[in-house]
């Protein structure tokens, strides 16, 4: 059936409804990476978002039991130019479209995606609705996702472990991306996911090598009541913040976020590390950033920069073992070129194990 | 890291004359890198053969040296030029064999010349296929068994172990000549000794058969500070087994998940940072289509086609980069030139879908193996950009202007389904259209991917686009449908057919419908930033991107694939023409689907729509810029046979009128111009059975040259003597009838003369007069043209010119023409006019200094010739002879007759210039690959006409010291005349006969002469192909011979013993004897 996207601003695009015909509100962002949708899928940082795929056929090595990011499906709709009703790979065991269907999310096939790109490009992401009657659409009743507290939805209820390695990591949940538990646990580490919001005593006593603040949805600031304790865990234990762990751990130190007019979503960042100078890709998936002016000196220093617009892109700490990165070095999707950024928190983590030893 | 201030002075290496395997894409490479190193304020030497390309234009480099790119030349240059380095990744195969033969004969060393780019090291790494295996081990990286071969026992040992199939690659050859995949003993007997002979290194790779994994490609790149990045990867639809030049290609990849993708990327990093890659490089995989497995198929450690390719699917430039990177640049300090807003350290993220589909030349040759395999065959190829793989695909299909638009085709309709299977198993060229005809008889998917290996991903799409097609037929005049239609790329030529309308009236239908394409750009991030880079395509979406500006525009027509009779000369003219419009205010806007070219490059236009060169597409692009007028005359015949559509829907043509152009192309108005302008040509009339060409011809008075007026390809025109060959060749060479008639002429035994001129309709002038080599009767693209004429006196060069003017004027010419006389007995005859760009255009505009093709532009324009300050008549003629070669490809083609004739059969064309005819011969004829040796054996095989002619040749030949063979017939021939000659067996006799001698390398030339229709042609046909597959020069024209002759009497000296002392009653004093 025929189906549309109203944008907040006005514009509508048509296509054809399938999945669910439900209505959904959502903050509509862009992804520009060439293949991942079953990742971008399941990302829990995409939870409440209307994901519009750049490239035009989606689904065509349909959907496999691997590329799972997290339980459910996260969007709360997608837009495609074209999406497979089969799947071509010997892995799947579904089809795109069937697996959209399961989820119960609406998809919107058969549109201009370049023309709507170039829309969210000029105005920013913005508030749409998917609905097959868009001119009852009513912004009023359309929360904008900045202002939400949505990490509940998308964070662990209670703790779950992972592996049995010889660090033990502790994974503060703010919709944590399987594959980056997937990585610690292939560099040997044993993981423990906690609720973002698990008391700082309840941390202390499952005694972690490590920390490790995810990835999660939504607005770094919702969190602002936890920072002190965030600060605190983060002084204590080596730290890694990865994408809303970066952007959370920088306002526990005093630091700012602000909202970029669209957001980096795809698998072609180019990161410079400020201090080698080398420059390497990076799968990226955000709409805040962290002011580089307001970071309190003598604390945290950017330690890499994105070379297009020059956004904050990763943090160390001058005192403390605490790394930060804006990127996703466990990628999937995207390329995996910044996973020396585990090995460097682990590094942290064997230092500091030394020194307990030798203490 | 910035650039490099430690030099100062750059030799850049081309790739020479357009092969198969090496085409129009180092002539974009080759340019870009060139402007890119003057940008930097280098200053630039470049060496290249090839006279056809832009990229010896010379205004490219500070000095451009058109000399041969062979060890001898290259190295002289280097001694004159005294470069501090040399740029060699960028000249293909042959750019990378002459730097490797520099540095092996201590020259790099001898002369302080830094190498720029990847290492020699590590290309040496990447080529050799032993030290390759090597490298792949250490990293891990999985390659599929193999040995390298260096003779045949250790080929036949190794298969024994590994097991049939295998494929047997040559090392160090262009595009896998040599090469093939081998299924028994037999075959491996043939490839492999035929692949030893073409390595240089008599090496071969055998390897066991990956055929139908997928076949993936990357682009990558890498600088000197270890940043690497991917530029595009691409997807072969055809499986692992046909080469990836003769593969339909599709990018990015269509059916890998994210994780094979990484495995991919990832593996390909790791290479070209193991190689240390600077600048670009292509690593080819092998990617199992039901595991993880995958092998490393081949890394090319340089920019190639598929780095033309990427280019032009991303919008990347990646020859540009290399060159700035082997400068010393880092890519994060580079821009992105296409964004301009963002660095070069970028992985393009595309928003389309982009087919390649390559260009055979079997239309030409009808009696060519047209299998594919591991050796390349195309000689060009299209691309086209959709926003879906229907679209993309069905545009790619008619640029190839086959004259078929859709996946149909109907002589598949008369196979039988077994015949249908046997053409999917085996792919030959058309096998897109056999798998159409497939699911037109409702083949399944599984079937068809079981047959062809194709993956049902694409298999499913191209059955859609089939049975779209067909529903449609059922729907006339059903708007909803034929925007499905329209939306998968199904071509209003074929619309039409199926609802049986004129195109036209579907052009009026959808335009009342509202069903029109879009314009979407370009722009190497799939929309994420902003960008104005003027690269366009089109689909059927809702916004439009592309908007007409206020200033004039001119639309130029390119001329699609590379192929035999339309080349890379073509695209010369058209960068040449946008560069006058732009000089003269015009906003430039080219139209053209070769990823090869630089005239698709997007910084060369100020607008560039990459789209199929069909009356359809060219309408809608019109639409959209309402441009002043179109230029047609410089596209070839593919822009040529637009220009009546174009007219007929009230497109302004530019230049010689229509009417005009078809008073030069239609035969009766043609000679009815002629007697009015009181210039003759030979006589002719068209014969419309056998009795009325045998009438004609006693009419006329023999000898004739008669040709069928509709050409099957092969069957060729020929030379008639009398009335019983006439009757002979009517029975067995052509079917003559009232829709087929014959074309008989009157055959003028003459130089062949070649002009070409500039015409306002007024004024004509002519830049140059060029004389042909060999006579009348071989395709003037097969001739050897020299600049200035050798052998025409004063009075008839002045006729010539006189004749000239007069046609120019008389046909109101305005723009090009170029014209085929022949000079018969004192008189000037002309053959026929050419009302456009001809392919000696860049040859004459670089010789002459004239820029031929801008100067034509401008009249086009409205600019007279008086004003652009030339005047009626010839150039004061050059000092410097100028020879210009044809280069045949015949070596990649098996089973073609590489004997000259009326049929153009080469691909490309060197030039050699010097201060005397026979210098410049020389060097056209090494620069075209000949090997000229000072003495040795020359192999003559000589039909009766000839006989007269070869002795004298024969006769030259024992002066100079070569030794003579020959079969009985010649060679008895030979020893009445006193010409010592060694006898030799018949093909047919036992061994060892001719063919031996020519497979064992004791003949350093073959001279065989065409017999018709008497003897067996079969004979002459196995002498030249053994030949060729053996690299031994064959020479099938008395003329060509002569002039190797010419060539070899400078090179050597008569060894003769002094004359008898005279008896001295014969002795005669001056004056003393009246």
């Amino acid at each position: 059936m025929k189906g549309y996207i109203k944008l907040e601003n006005g514009e509508v695009f048509e296509g054809n409804l399938t999945g669910s015909n439900q209505e959904v509100y959502g903050e509509v962002v862009f992804f520009t990476g060439m293949t991942g949708y079953q990742e971008v899928m399941t990302d829990p940082s995409f939870h409440g978002q209307i994901v519009v795929f750049t490239y035009p056929l989606i689904g065509n090595y349909g959907w496999n039991e691997t590329d799972i990011e997290s339980a459910t499906t996260q969007p709360a709709g997608l837009v495609i130019s074209e999406a497979a009703g089969e799947a071509f790979h010997y892995e799947a065991t579904q089809t795109f479209k069937e697996a959209a269907a399961d989820a119960g999310i609406p998809v919107l096939t058969g549109v201009d995606t370049r023309a709507l790109v170039k829309c969210i490009r000029e105005s920013g992401d913005m508030g749409a609705v998917i609905s097959a009657s868009p001119e009852k659409a009513a912004f009023a009743i359309y929360e904008p996702l900045g202002e939400k507290m949505i990490i509940p939805e998308v964070s662990v209820k209670k703790p779950e472990t992972i592996g049995d390695g010889d660090h033990h990591i502790v994974v503060i949940d703010f919709g944590y991306k399987r594959s980056m538990v997937k990585s610690l646990v292939r560099e040997g580490c044993k993981v423990t996911v906690v609720p973002f919001d698990t008391p700082a005593a309840d941390i202390e006593k499952l005694t972690p090598d490590g920390l490790l603040f995810s990835n999660g949805p939504g607005n770094p600031q919702q969190l602002q009541e936890l920072l002190p304790r965030y600060r605190k865990l983060a002084q204590m234990y080596p730290t890694l913040g990865i994408c809303m762990g970066h952007q959370v751990l920088a306002l526990a130190f005093g630091g700012k976020t602000e909202k970029l007019r669209f957001g980096h979503r795809g698998a072609n960042q180019p990161v410079q590390n400020t201090q080698s100078g080398k420059v390497f890709m990076t799968s990226q998936n955000h709409s805040y950033v962290v002011k580089e002016n307001s970071l309190p000196k003598g604390e945290l220093a950017v330690q890499y920069k994105n070379i297009n617009d020059g956004s904050v892109e990763g943090l160390s700490h001058l005192k403390y073992d605490i790394i930060t990165v804006q990127f996703h070095p466990e990628a999937h999707p995207g390329p995996a070129d910044s996973r020396e950024i585990f090995h460097q928190f682990l590094e942290y983590l064997k230092r500091k194990g030394r020194e307990k030893t030798y203490a | 890291m910035p650039k490099r201030t430690d030099i100062k002075k750059i030799l850049v290496i081309g790739s020479g004359p357009i092969i198969i395997g090496q085409a129009a894409e180092f002539d974009y490479a080759g340019t870009q890198a060139c402007q890119a190193l003057k940008e930097e304020g280098y200053e630039v030497i470049l060496i290249n053969s090839n006279p056809a390309t832009i990229m010896t234009d010379t205004n490219m480099a500070d000095k451009v040296y058109t000399e041969p790119i062979t060890f001898e030349f290259v190295t002289r240059v280097i001694r004159k030029e005294r470069p501090d380095a040399i740029l060699p990744t960028l000249g293909g195969q042959t750019g990378l064999n002459m730097a490797m033969e520099l540095h092996r004969e201590g020259v790099l060393k001898g002369f302080n010349l830094l190498l720029l780019g990847t290492e020699l090291q590590a290309i040496e790494q990447a080529e050799d296929r032993d030290a390759f295996r090597t490298l792949m081990r250490t990293l891990n990286e999985p390659v599929p068994e193999s040995e390298i071969v260096t003779n045949m026992e250790e080929a036949k040992r190794f298969v024994e172990e590994i097991g049939y199939p295998v494929i047997v690659r040559p090392a160090y050859t262009l595009g896998g000549t040599g090469g093939g995949l081998v299924y028994n003993s037999e075959d491996l007997h043939e490839i492999v000794s035929s692949g030893l002979k073409y390595s240089p290194v008599t090496q071969c790779l055998i390897e066991k058969s990956i055929a139908g994994y997928k076949e993936i490609e990357y682009e990558v790149m890498r600088d000197a500070a270890g940043q690497k990045i991917v530029v595009c990867n691409m997807e072969n639809v055809d499986a692992v087994g046909i080469h990836t030049g003769d593969s339909i290609v599709t990018a990015p990849c269509q059916t890998l998940t994210d994780r094979e993708h990484q495995m991919l990327r990832r593996s390909a990093l790791k290479i070209i940072e193991a190689l240390e890659i600077e600048g670009g490089c292509n690593v080819q995989f092998a990617l199992s289509p039901d595991s993880f497995e995958y092998y490393i198929i081949e890394v090319n450690p340089r920019v190639s086609r598929s780095s033309a390719l990427a280019s032009k699917a991303t919008g990347y430039p990646i020859a540009k980069l290399a060159t700035k990177i082997a400068a010393g640049y880092r890519l994060d300090e580079l821009q992105n030139p296409i964004t301009g807003t963002t660095v070069a350290y970028c992985e393009p993220a595309l928003d389309y879908v982009v087919t390649k589909i390559p260009r055979w030349p079997f239309d030409k040759f009808e009696s060519a193996n047209r299998k594919l395999g591991t050796q390349m065959k195309a000689t060009g190829e299209v691309m086209a950009i959709g926003r879906s793989f229907e679209e993309s695909l069905m545009k790619g299909i008619r640029s190839l202007e086959l004259g078929k638009p859709h996946l149909y085709n109907n002589e598949y309709m008369e196979l039988s389904d077994e015949q249908l299977e046997m053409k999917l198993q085996k792919a030959e060229d058309e096998r897109i259209f056999v798998i159409g005809e497939a699911f037109r008889r409702a083949w399944s998917v599984r079937e068809v991917h079981e047959l062809t290996k194709i993956v049902p991903f694409f298999l499913e799409k191209i059955a859609r686009i089939v049975s779209i097609g067909e529903e449609l037929r059922d729907y006339p005049g059903d708007a909803e449908k034929l925007l499905c239609a329209k939306e998968l790329g199904i071509a209003d030529e074929t619309a039409a057919r199926l609802w049986e309308w004129t195109e036209l009236d579907l052009y009026h239908f959808r335009e009342k419908e509202g069903i029109k394409p879009v314009y979407k750009m370009v722009d190497t991030c799939a929309g994420e930033y902003e960008s104005d880079t003027p690269y366009y395509y089109s689909t059927y979406e809702r916004e439009n991107e592309s908007t007409r500006t206020e200033k004039p525009s001119v639309l130029v027509l390119g001329s699609g694939p590379i192929r035999i009779g339309q080349g890379v000369e073509f695209d010369y003219a058209t960068v040449h023409t946008v560069w006058a419009l732009q000089e003269e205010g015009y906003e430039a806007i080219i139209l053209n689907n070769n990823p090869e070219t630089v005239s698709t490059d997007f910084s060369i236009s100020d607008k560039l729509y990459f789209e199929p060169l069909t009356l359809e597409d060219v309408m809608h692009v019109i639409d959209i810029e309402q441009p002043e007028g179109v230029i047609v005359q410089f596209g070839g015949q593919t822009a040529i046979n637009l220009a009546e559509g174009l007219q007929e829907r009230g497109v302004n043509i530019l230049g010689t009128t229509l009417e005009d152009m078809d008073r030069a192309e239609n035969r009766d108005k043609f000679e009815q111009a002629l007697q009015n302008l009181g210039i003759p040509q030979p006589l002719g009339r068209t014969a419309y059975s056998p009795e009325e060409a045998l009438v004609i011809a006693a009419d006329i008075g023999y000898p004739v040259l008669v040709r069928p007026s509709y050409v099957l390809g092969g069957r060729a025109m020929e030379i008639v003597e009398h009335e019983e060959e006439l009757f002979l060749y009517m029975e067995r060479a052509v079917k003559v009838n009232e829709k087929h008639p014959v074309l008989i002429d009157r055959y003028l035994l003459g130089k062949e003369i070649e002009v070409d001129a500039i015409s306002d309709g007024e004024t004509v002038f002519v830049p140059g007069i060029m004389e042909h080599i060999e006579r009348a009767g071989v395709h003037s693209g097969d001739s050897i043209a020299v600049y200035p004429t050798q052998t025409v006196p004063e009075a008839l060069k002045q006729k010539l010119v006189e004749r000239t003017i007069a046609i120019g004027r008389g046909l109101q010419i305005k723009g090009l023409l170029n014209i085929q006389f022949v000079i018969h007995e004192e008189e000037v005859y002309v053959l026929e006019v050419n009302p456009r760009a001809s392919r000696t255009v860049p040859f004459l505009s670089k010789i002459t200094g004239v820029p031929i093709a801008s100067v034509a532009a401008k009249i086009m324009t409205g600019r007279s010739l008086l004003n652009q300050g030339y005047d009626n008549g010839l150039l004061q003629e050059k000092k410097e002879v100028s020879v210009k070669v044809p280069v045949f490809s015949f070596a990649k083609l098996r089973r073609v007759d590489i004997s000259l004739g009326p049929e153009m059969k080469s691909t490309g064309e060197v030039i050699g210039r010097d201060h005397s005819l026979e210098k410049a011969l020389y060097k056209g004829l090494v620069a075209s690959g000949m090997n000229i040796p000072k003495h040795g054996s020359v192999l003559f095989t000589i039909a009766d006409k000839d006989k007269k002619e070869a002795l004298a040749l024969a006769r030259r030949f024992h002066h100079i010291g070569y030794t003579l063979i020959a079969t009985e017939g010649t060679a008895s021939y030979l020893l009445q005349e006193d010409i010592p000659v060694t006898v030799v067996n018949k093909v047919a006799e036992s061994s060892p006969n001719l063919l031996d001698i020519i497979r064992e390398g004791q003949a350093q030339f073959v001279i065989n002469t065409l017999t018709k229709g008497k003897l067996p042609a079969r004979d002459g046909f196995r002498i030249r192909r053994e030949a060729v597959e053996n690299e031994v020069v064959c020479l099938t024209s008395i003329d060509t011979a002569d002039a190797l002759l010419k060539v070899l009497e400078m090179m050597t000296f008569r060894a003769e013993a002094m004359p008898q002392m005279e008896p001295s009653e014969k002795v005669s004093v001056n004056g003393g004897a009246s």
